[in-house]
């Protein structure tokens, strides 16, 4: 008989244990949602001596009382779901902060299992972690492990399956002192008269918590007869007073016991330090900035092309092969004209995009990100943000979705929603495919620039547009900018493996789904009604092209481009697929000669559509993900609108100094 | 009397030590959480356009100027001062 084990993984931020969960679940991972910076739980699961674990890995927290979107998460799963095991992740050589955690899930009660995490660092140092002695002070079991090596991840699994063999432990308590514990023994007084609660939560925990004021532990009471004994016993006093002193106590117990189990040998300056000395250096921060990213650009290109020449071969060999093979003549015109050519001008470009997605893994990892942060701090606060929006945007190269996403790491409200209303205009990988076939086929060697023009414009508007919204939407101040920098590590090549698959995956996922879909209903508008020309001005994608024309006409786009353009709004890439559809040219690489040879374009206009493509109404799946975070319609509509707004007038703009200078 | 000073005032390269935090509950307990705990020693470890890098109980923190406003330090004494 498998039993199931809801397993959470928890821990301070940084502290390993996303890779704990890759090593735990292998590649059995669920993957319905964004990985990344997680910031929403991620479930796998593992079958380990005949039990069934399930694994959620959570968004790292320091403390159950919740101040960010995704610490919020982190809290209610642990509270909520009540997992039969936590898996406490710890950074070996910070046990005094990452214990402040563990004393508060003690004090829940929690099936709690240690992971000592990084001990090839504390040994390296000199550490000595007595780890018997830590496992009876406190009650629990503690693993050593070296979670980038896969060391101790079996002992980890072994104990895991027996904690849930053993009876419950009994709740820690924290001595809080005199003046606290009289309130906290007066609630639990009131406490005790509902038993259909303090059956579920244990009444001292409930006490403490609601003395620090949590709300999900308020919200528990709602539907209890005594929320009103609760809140009048509340209001009685102050409790913010107690906000700060019960932490400083839990210090303290901790303080008590960390001499008993491990020795400390600190160091005065580590090697990441010096690397830090170089890389946030006033003058060469910046610099050093951008030439990463220049090579990350460079290198999706450079390891990418060699990739899209042979996607381009074959997809023009299998156009061939079926002009050739199939007897009917619309059969034949849909897939070659229709699906292959509109997917073969997208799927060229899932080189770059998966070589893209490990560079930002690679960031990421490296334990980067958080420096860049830092290095723009200044930057974004002049701009109305502060350096921690900063890591959203810099995702947001990668995919506008896990970028808005890991917007919920931003405490305050007004920051968040800037940085989600801005993060669209950060050019997305979907737009790549766009670029590379616009600049490629009309501006030949300058490519390469004006494709990083392009990426520079998207910051510049990111940026004045957040100044804008600062100044008249959200107004105040950015609110105090503070993060830690976890350590420099050698990033793991699996974790950037698997952040790769992950998002490689769903992008493929989406040539399959929402792509072919797109260009298959272009296909259709194009070869009917029977008879006309395919794809020529009388079909009916023709009627639809010249009913919004005028739209976009100023611009000097014409019907074709308008279609391409309305199409692109459920995927980005569906621009160029549904141009290849439309030229119904068989193989990607034969679009180019086919635009070169429409009079309607022209290096002006092809410049206009990439700045329109850049800037308009991100993808479906954007806009959605940003009704769903910022919870409001208004704010969707909002940013749809303005940067459709801003597109229109930019591209105007483009176009017509283009015009005069080229 | 020892003098307590924002962060951001004091003077770069030297260490200091945490005596208060000037902001309301919520920011407070959060410092404390994040293990910036009152008395802690501050190694300042660069600076950037006003933004500070520290080092706080072996960790690494970055800091806005307006967090280092908010935090007020002291010089750390070698030996304790006696007085009287
Ligand atoms: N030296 C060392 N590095 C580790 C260990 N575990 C994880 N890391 C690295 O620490 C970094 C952060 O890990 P991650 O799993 O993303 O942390 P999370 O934020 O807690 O999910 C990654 O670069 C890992 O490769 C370990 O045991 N030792
Ligand atoms: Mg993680």
């Amino acid at each position: 008989m498998a039993e199931k084990i809801k397993v959470a993984v928890a821990g301070n931020p940084n502290v390993g244990k996303t890779t704990i969960f890759n090593a735990l679940t292998g590649a059995r991972q669920k993957i319905g949602n964004w990985p990344g910076v997680t910031v929403e739980k991620k479930e796998g699961t593992k079958k380990h001596k005949g039990h069934v674990l399930e694994i959620v890995d959570l968004p790292g927290t320091y403390s159950l009382s919740a101040y960010s979107a995704d610490e919020v998460v982190a809290r209610d799963y642990i509270i909520d779901e009540k997992p039969d095991v936590v898996v406490q992740v710890l950074d070996s050589t910070n046990l005094e902060r990452n214990l402040y955690l563990t004393s508060q899930l003690l004090e829940m009660g929690t099936n709690l299992v240690l992971a000592l995490n990084m001990s090839d660092r504390a040994e390296m140092r000199g550490d000595d972690i007595d780890i018997p002695r830590l496992e009876s002070l406190l009650g629990v079991s503690a693993i050593k492990t070296v979670a980038n090596e896969g060391g101790g991840i079996e002992a980890l699994l072994d104990s895991i399956v027996s904690k849930t063999e053993s009876n419950p432990p009994k709740p820690h308590e924290i001595g809080y002192g005199k003046t606290v514990e009289e309130k906290i023994c007066a609630l639990e007084d009131i406490l005790g008269n509902d038993t259909e609660l303090t059956k579920h939560y244990p009444a001292r925990w409930m006490a403490v918590k609601l003395l620090e004021g949590d709300e999900n532990v308020l919200s528990k009471l709602s539907s209890s007869n005594i929320e009103g004994k609760v809140q009048n016993y509340l209001s009685g006093f102050d409790n913010e007073e107690y906000e700060v002193e019960m932490a400083d106590k839990r210090y303290e117990f901790i303080g008590a016991l960390l001499p008993q189990v491990c020795t400390t040998c600190a160091e005065d300056v580590s090697p990441s330090d010096m690397v830090d000395k170089v890389v946030t250096n006033k003058y060469l921060g910046i610099p050093i900035f951008l030439s990463l990213m220049w090579g990350m650009f460079e290198l999706t290109f450079a390891l990418g092309t060699p990739f899209m020449g042979l996607i381009g071969k074959f997809f023009g060999w299998l156009g061939g092969a079926v002009a050739a093979n199939i007897e009917s003549a619309w059969l034949a015109s849909l897939l070659g004209d229709g699906i292959i050519a509109g997917v073969c001008s997208v799927l060229l470009f899932v080189p770059n995009i998966f070589i893209l997605f490990f560079a930002i893994a690679l960031l990421e990892n490296s334990g980067y990100m958080a420096r860049a942060a830092f290095i723009m701090d200044k930057l974004m606060y002049k701009m109305g943000l502060q350096g921690k929006s900063f890591i959203p945007m810099l995702m947001g190269f990668g995919c506008s979705v896990p970028a808005i996403m890991a917007t919920r790491t931003l405490e305050d409200e007004k920051d968040r929603l800037i940085t989600m209303l801005v993060t669209p205009f950060m050019s997305c990988g979907a737009r790549l495919p766009v670029y590379i076939l616009l600049a490629g086929t009309f501006f030949g060697r300058e490519a390469g620039s004006v494709i990083f023009g392009l990426y520079v414009l998207g910051i510049l508007v990111a940026i004045l547009s957040a100044k804008l919204f600062r100044t008249f939407i959200a107004k105040g101040q950015p609110s105090p900018f503070i993060m830690e920098l976890p350590p420099y590590t050698r990033p793991s090549l699996v974790n950037s493996l698997l952040y790769m698959w992950n998002q490689g995956y769903l992008y493929l996922k989406k040539v399959g789904t929402v792509i072919i879909g797109g260009v298959m209903l272009v296909w259709v508008l194009a070869y009917f009604p029977q008879g006309v020309e395919y794809g020529s001005a009388e079909s009916l994608i023709g009627s639809l092209g010249q009913l919004i024309e005028p739209l976009v006409a100023p611009l000097g786009f014409d019907w074709k481009i308008a279609v391409a353009l309305i199409f692109g709004v459920v995927a980005k890439e569906i621009v160029v697929g549904s141009l290849g559809t439309l030229y119904g040219t068989g193989g990607g690489e034969s679009l180019s000669p086919a635009l070169l040879a429409d009079p309607s374009f022209s290096p002006a206009i092809a410049l206009g559509l990439m700045v329109f493509t850049l800037l308009y109404v991100p993808c479906f799946g954007a806009v959605a993900v940003i009704k769903k975070e910022t919870g409001s319609w208004k704010w969707m509509f909002f940013q749809a609108a303005y940067s459709t707004a801003v597109a229109w007038v930019l591209a105007l703009v483009t176009v017509l100094v283009a015009n005069l200078v080229l | 009397m020892t003098s307590k000073i924002p962060l951001s005032m004091f003077p770069s390269g030297q260490a200091c030590q945490i005596c208060d935090v000037c902001a309301g509950k919520g920011l407070k307990r959060r410092l404390v959480e994040m293990g910036l705990t009152p008395e802690s020693i501050i190694q300042p470890l660069g600076c950037n356009r006003g933004s500070l890098l520290i080092s706080v109980n072996g960790s690494r923190y970055a800091l806005g100027r307006g967090m280092a406003n908010k935090i007020m330090v002291q010089p750390v004494y070698e030996e304790v001062p006696q007085f009287g």
